[in-house]
C-alpha cells in the first residue's frame, strides 16, 4: 500500500466540525449538572387556557403573606411553576395555593431544573427521565370498543322507533344482534317508506331486505367506515376524558396517548398514591339517564327473585339504599351529552346537589322527555364494570329547557363532589380496563439512577487503565475518543430528549465497552503495519483505512439487532434500543473521526524516523 | 505490552472436529434443560403481578406470607431479593381481580401488618400484554437474524451469512439454556441483552470473516484452513481486547447494577465468552465445511479499495 511520503494531516475543517460538535454535545450535556428544585406548577384545568401575569401576582403574593419563601418563578404560556428551597416549602405551598385559587386550577408538585434560563431558552435540557428513574406509575389500558359500537346501535335503534312511531309506519319488532340491526315491517310498502326514514336520520348504512316464513325484515348494518368513525371517537373521547381525570390528580407532566388500535398509555411521573391513580382512571363509569317504569312497580316480586315477572323492556337495578328500582331499558341519554357538571347546595332545602349542563342535542331530548313525563321518575345510572347502581331517581316536576339540570338527593357535600368530578370529568364513550401497571417508589427511581450510573463510571474507569496500559498514547487517544463518545450520547440524549431509562443506562454503560472496539481494531491494524516495517505514517494511513470496512461492517450488523430492538421492543426494551442505536452512531464517528483527528495532530507533522507510542510490540521472525 | 505471542499461527482448524462435538454437544444439552426445565419466565411474559417491598429492618417472610393467605391469595411466592430488607413477592393473574385491584389488595394488607413497609416496584401485566410481548420478542430474534443475514450475503457471501448465523444462534440457544438450568428469572430485560448479544456476537465473526477475506487476497495459493488459522491468529489481540473491555463494563454491571440489571449483565457475559468461542470454533469451520475459498471471496476485492480511499 502507501508506503513513502504519507502525511497525515487533517484538513482544517475536520478540526472545524470536531470542535462545533464537542461544543454543542457540552453545551447540551450541561444542564444534566445543575440538578433539579422543588416546585409546584399552576395550571388551569380547562386545557389550553392562557395564563397571565396577574395570576403569577397573586400566587406570589399569596406566599409572601405566609412568609413561604420562593426562589424563583417562571411564567409559560400554559403553565406556572414556582420554585422552593426544601420539599416541605413546596408541600406548604401547594395546599397554600390549591385552597387560593380554588377548583378553577390544577396545582402540582413538579422538579424543575435549576439550570440557567439562556440554555432552556436554547433548548438544552437535561435529559428526560423514564418512570423507573424518576419514580410514577405506568398504566396500559384496553378500551373495549364493542361496547361503543353497541351503544351506538342501541340510541340508533331508539332513535329509529320514535320516528318510525312518529310517522305511524307499521313496524312491530324492532332488535339489534352486535352491530346489525333489524326491523320487521307489517308490509313491503310500509318496509320502503321505513328505510327512506332511516336514510333520513343517518345515510351511512348498509341495508338488506329478507322476508322469511312471511316476515318482511330491514336489517340494518353499520359500514366499516361508520364502524371506523364511532371506534375513533370512542378513543378520543377517552382520551379527553382521561386528560380531565389527570388533571384532577394534580400531575405535572402527565403522558396520555393512543397506543395501536384500542390501547392507550398512561404516565404519572411523581404519583405517589397509586391507589387514588387507579380509582380515579379506573372508573369506567358509564352514565346513562332512563326513565323508571311505575306501570307495574311492585318491589316485592324482585325481591323474591321471580325474574320472569319484570316486564321485557324492563331491567331491576338497586340504589345506594338497597332499594330495587324497577327502569326502563330504553335510554333517554347519556354521559356523552354532558357538558359540565358541579357541586352545589340547593337553596330552599340546603340539601346537596349536583348541576348537570347538557350539549343542545341533549337540551333538546331532555326537554322533550320531561315535558312528557312530569310527574314521573327519571332514574341516573352509573355502570362501572358491569355493576350498574341507581344514583337518583328524582321525580320530574316541570319541563326543564335550556339543558341546565339539578340533581338532588345526595347523601353529603362529600359525594356531590365526587359525582360532579365523574360527571364533568365525562363518562366514557366505551369501557377501559387496566392490563398492564408499572410502579416505582421514588426511592427506587434514585436508587436506579446511582447504580446505572456507578456501573458506567467504574466500567469506564477499568477500561481507562486497560486502554492506557496497553496501547500507551494510542491507548490514552482511544480513551479520549471514548470520553467525547460518551460526552456525545449524553449530548444526544439530552438535545433529542429521549427517555432515559434503567437499560438506557445500562446501554450507555454497555456501549462503552463495545464502542472501544473500533479503536483496539485500529491500534492492533497500525501494530500490524509496524510489524510489517512500514513509515510511522503509513502505518497510521493504512491501519486506518485497513480498519474501517471492518468497523462498518461490524457496526451495522449490531445496528440491525439494535433497531429490531427498537422496532418489537416495548417499555425496557424500547429503551435500551434507542441508547444502544444512538451508541453505535456516536461511536463510529468519535472512534474513527476524532481519533484520528488527535492522532494526526500529534504525530501527523512529524518528519522522518518518529516512534508511535503504541505499547510494546512482539514480532514474528518470519526466517 | 503484547498479551498474545505466537510465532506461528495457531491451527484451530486441526480442532475443529473436536470443536464440532463440543458443540454440538453444549446446544443439545442446552434444548435438552430449555426442554426439561423450561424458562423461568417473568410476569412481562406469563403475565401476572410482581411485588418490590421494603422494610426498615429484616423482613419477617413468614409475617409476610400469612398475611397474603389471609386475604386469601393462593399461589403466591414470597422471597427476600438482593437484601435482607427487600422482598420479592409475585402473584399469579386472577381471574375475579383486575391486576390493578390486586396490587392494591396487596399494599393495602401488607401496610396494615406493618405500616414502615414501603412499595418500591410494581409490575402487573395482563395475559394478553404478556403474550403479546412474547410474540415481540420472537419477532424481534427473527427480524434480527435475517436482517444480518442479508448483510452478511451482501457484503460476504451466503457461506459466510449461514456460519455467522449458526455461530450466533449457537450463542443463544447457549444463553437460554443456562437460565433454563439454573432457573434464573428470563424477563424483558433479559432479552434485551440476547438481542444485543446476537448483534454483538456477529460483530466479532465479521472482524474474523473480515480478515479470512482480506487473507483470501493475499494467500491465493495457501489451503483454506491455513488461510482461516492465520486470520484468526492476526485478530486475537484485538479479540482479547475488545472482550475484556466489555467484559470489564459487564462485570461492574454485576457489582453496581443491583438486582434488576443482574440478569441483563449475567446473559451478556455468557453471551461474550461463549461469542468469542463460537465465532472462531463454530463460524470459522462452518464456513470452511460449506465450502468458501479464494474463488467465491476474493473477487470482490477493487470494490473495497474504493470505499476506502475516503476516510
Amino acid at each position: 500500500m502507501n508506503q513513502a511520503n504519507v502525511s497525515n494531516r487533517s484538513a482544517p475543517w475536520r478540526y472545524f466540525l470536531i470542535l462545533t460538535t464537542l461544543l454543542l454535545s457540552l453545551l447540551f450535556v450541561m444542564p444534566n449538572f445543575y440538578g433539579e428544585s422543588h416546585a409546584i406548577q399552576v395550571m388551569p384545568i380547562k386545557a389550553g387556557e392562557k395564563i397571565d401575569t396577574s395570576l403569577l401576582q397573586t400566587i406570589e403574593e399569596t406566599l409572601e403573606k405566609s412568609e413561604i419563601k420562593n426562589t424563583g418563578s417562571i411564567l409559560e404560556n400554559f403553565n406556572i411553576k414556582v420554585k422552593f428551597q426544601t420539599a416541605e416549602e413546596q408541600l406548604k405551598a401547594k395546599s397554600l395555593i390549591q385552597n387560593t385559587l380554588g377548583k378553577e386550577y390544577v396545582v402540582a408538585l413538579n422538579l424543575v431544573s435549576n439550570s440557567p434560563d439562556w440554555l432552556s431558552n436554547i433548548g438544552a435540557l437535561p435529559m428526560y427521565l423514564g418512570l423507573d428513574l424518576r419514580g410514577g406509575v405506568h398504566f396500559l389500558m384496553q378500551v373495549d370498543l364493542s361496547k361503543a359500537l353497541e351503544k351506538t346501535t342501541t340510541s340508533y335503534l331508539s332513535e329509529f322507533r320514535a320516528q318510525l312511531r312518529k310517522e305511524k309506519i307499521g313496524y312491530y319488532d324492532a332488535t339489534k344482534n352486535n352491530d346489525i340491526m333489524q326491523i320487521k315491517f307489517k308490509s313491503t310498502d310500509e318496509l320502503k317508506k321505513g328505510k327512506n326514514i332511516i336514510r333520513n336520520i343517518n345515510d351511512n348504512f348498509d341495508f338488506q331486505e329478507l322476508s322469511i316464513n312471511d316476515e318482511i325484515i330491514l336489517k340494518i348494518i353499520i359500514s366499516d367506515k361508520t364502524k371506523k368513525s364511532i371506534t375513533e371517537f370512542a378513543i378520543k373521547q377517552n382520551l379527553e376524558t382521561l386528560h380531565n381525570r389527570v388533571n384532577e390528580l394534580g400531575v405535572a407532566e402527565p403522558l396520555i396517548q393512543q397506543q395501536g388500535f384500542d390501547r392507550i398509555v398512561i404516565q404519572l411521573p411523581g404519583v405517589q398514591d397509586t391507589a387514588k391513580a387507579k380509582e380515579i382512571l379506573g372508573r369506567t363509569a358509564i352514565l346513562e339517564m332512563r326513565m323508571v317504569n311505575e306501570d307495574n312497580f311492585d318491589p316485592t316480586v324482585f325481591e323474591e327473585g321471580n325474574e320472569d315477572q319484570i316486564p321485557i323492556n324492563s331491567e331491576v337495578f338497586e340504589d345506594r339504599f338497597g332499594n330495587s328500582i324497577l327502569v326502563k331499558k330504553q335510554v333517554i341519554l347519556t354521559g356523552e351529552r354532558i357538558t359540565n357538571a358541579g357541586p352545589g347546595v340547593d337553596s330552599l332545602t340546603g340539601q346537596s346537589i349536583v348541576s348537570i349542563t347538557l350539549d343542545g342535542k341533549g337540551a333538546s331530548v331532555f326537554k322533550q322527555v320531561t315535558r312528557e313525563n312530569i310527574g314521573k321518575r327519571m332514574a341516573l345510572l352509573l355502570i362501572e364494570k358491569n355493576l350498574t347502581e341507581v344514583v337518583t331517581a328524582p321525580v320530574i316536576r316541570s319541563e326543564i329547557g335550556g339543558g341546565r339540570v339539578q340533581i338532588t338527593g345526595m347523601r353529603n357535600a362529600q359525594e356531590a363532589t365526587d359525582i360532579a368530578l365523574l360527571l364533568r370529568a365525562g363518562s366514557l364513550a366505551a369501557p377501559m380496563e387496566i392490563i398492564e401497571e408499572r410502579t416505582v417508589g421514588p426511592s427506587m427511581g434514585k436508587e436506579n439512577i446511582s447504580r446505572g450510573v456507578q456501573s458506567t463510571i467504574w466500567g469506564f474507569i477499568a477500561i481507562i487503565i486497560m486502554m492506557a496500559i496497553y496501547y500507551m498514547v494510542f491507548g490514552v487517544i482511544s480513551v479520549i475518543a471514548l470520553s467525547v463518545n460518551l460526552l456525545f450520547l449524553v449530548g444526544l440524549l439530552s438535545a433529542l430528549q429521549a427517555t432515559l431509562t434503567l437499560p438506557g443506562l445500562a446501554a450507555i454503560a454497555l456501549t462503552l465497552g463495545m464502542a472501544i472496539d473500533a479503536n483496539v481494531l485500529i491500534n492492533e491494524r497500525i501494530r500490524d503495519e509496524i510489524r510489517n516495517d512500514n513509515t510511522p505514517q503509513a502505518c497510521i494511513n493504512n491501519g486506518y483505512e485497513m480498519a474501517w470496512g471492518t468497523i462498518v461492517d461490524s457496526n451495522i450488523t449490531t445496528m440491525i439487532a439494535g433497531l429490531a430492538l427498537f422496532m418489537f421492543g416495548s417499555g425496557p426494551i424500547k429503551g435500551f434500543a434507542v441508547v444502544h442505536v444512538l451508541g453505535i452512531l456516536t461511536s463510529v464517528y468519535s472512534a474513527i473521526f476524532v481519533s484520528r483527528a488527535i492522532v494526526n495532530y500529534i504525530y501527523g507533522n512529524k518528519r522522518g524516523k518518529i516512534k508511535l507510542s503504541i505499547g510494546e510490540i512482539f514480532k514474528v521472525d518470519n526466517n | 505490552m503484547e498479551i498474545f505471542r505466537v510465532k506461528k499461527d495457531i491451527p484451530f482448524m486441526k480442532y475443529s472436529k473436536i470443536s464440532a462435538v463440543i458443540s454440538i454437544t453444549t446446544f443439545i444439552l442446552a434444548i435438552f434443560f430449555i426442554t426439561l426445565r423450561g424458562l423461568n419466565l417473568g410476569v412481562d411474559f406469563t403475565g401476572g403481578t410482581m411485588m418490590e417491598i421494603s422494610y426498615p429492618e429484616a423482613a419477617n417472610i413468614e409475617n409476610i406470607r400469612e398475611t397474603l393467605k389471609e386475604i386469601d391469595l393462593k399461589d403466591t411466592q414470597v422471597q427476600n431479593f438482593g437484601t435482607e430488607e427487600d422482598v420479592l413477592i409475585r402473584l399469579p393473574i386472577r381471574e375475579d381481580l383486575s391486576i390493578a385491584e390486586l396490587s392494591e389488595k396487596v399494599s393495602t394488607a401488607l401496610k396494615s401488618s406493618n405500616n414502615k413497609m414501603e412499595v418500591k416496584r410494581v409490575e402487573s401485566v395482563g395475559s394478553q400484554v404478556g403474550d403479546e410481548l412474547y410474540e415481540n420478542g420472537a419477532l424481534a430474534v427473527l427480524f434480527v437474524c435475517i436482517g444480518i443475514m442479508l448483510y452478511l450475503t451482501m457484503r460476504f457471501e451466503w457461506r459466510f451469512a449461514i456460519a455467522a448465523i449458526m455461530a450466533n444462534m449457537h450463542d443463544v440457544i447457549i444463553i437460554l439454556g443456562f437460565f433454563a438450568f439454573f432457573q434464573w428469572e428470563f424477563n424483558l430485560t433479559v432479552l434485551a441483552a440476547v438481542l444485543a448479544v446476537l448483534g454483538y456476537s456477529v460483530n466479532e465473526s465479521v472482524v474474523v470473516f473480515d480478515r479470512v477475506r482480506e487473507n483470501f487476497r493475499k494467500m491465493r495459493k495457501s489451503p483454506v484452513a491455513d488461510v482461516i488459522n492465520n486470520a484468526i491468529t492476526r485478530t486475537m489481540s484485538r479479540t482479547i481486547m475488545t472482550h475484556l473491555s466489555t467484559q470489564t463494563v459487564v462485570i461492574s454491571m454485576l457489582i453496581f447494577g443491583g438486582e434488576i440489571l443482574n440478569n441483563f449483565a449475567l446473559a451478556l457475559t455468557i453471551g461474550i465468552l461463549f461469542g468469542i468461542y463460537s465465532s472462531i470454533m463454530v463460524g470459522c469451520p462452518m464456513a470452511m465445511w460449506l465450502g468458501t475459498n479464494q474463488n467465491n471471496l476474493a473477487i470482490s476485492a477493487p470494490e473495497r479499495k474504493k470505499e476506502n480511499t475516503e476516510l
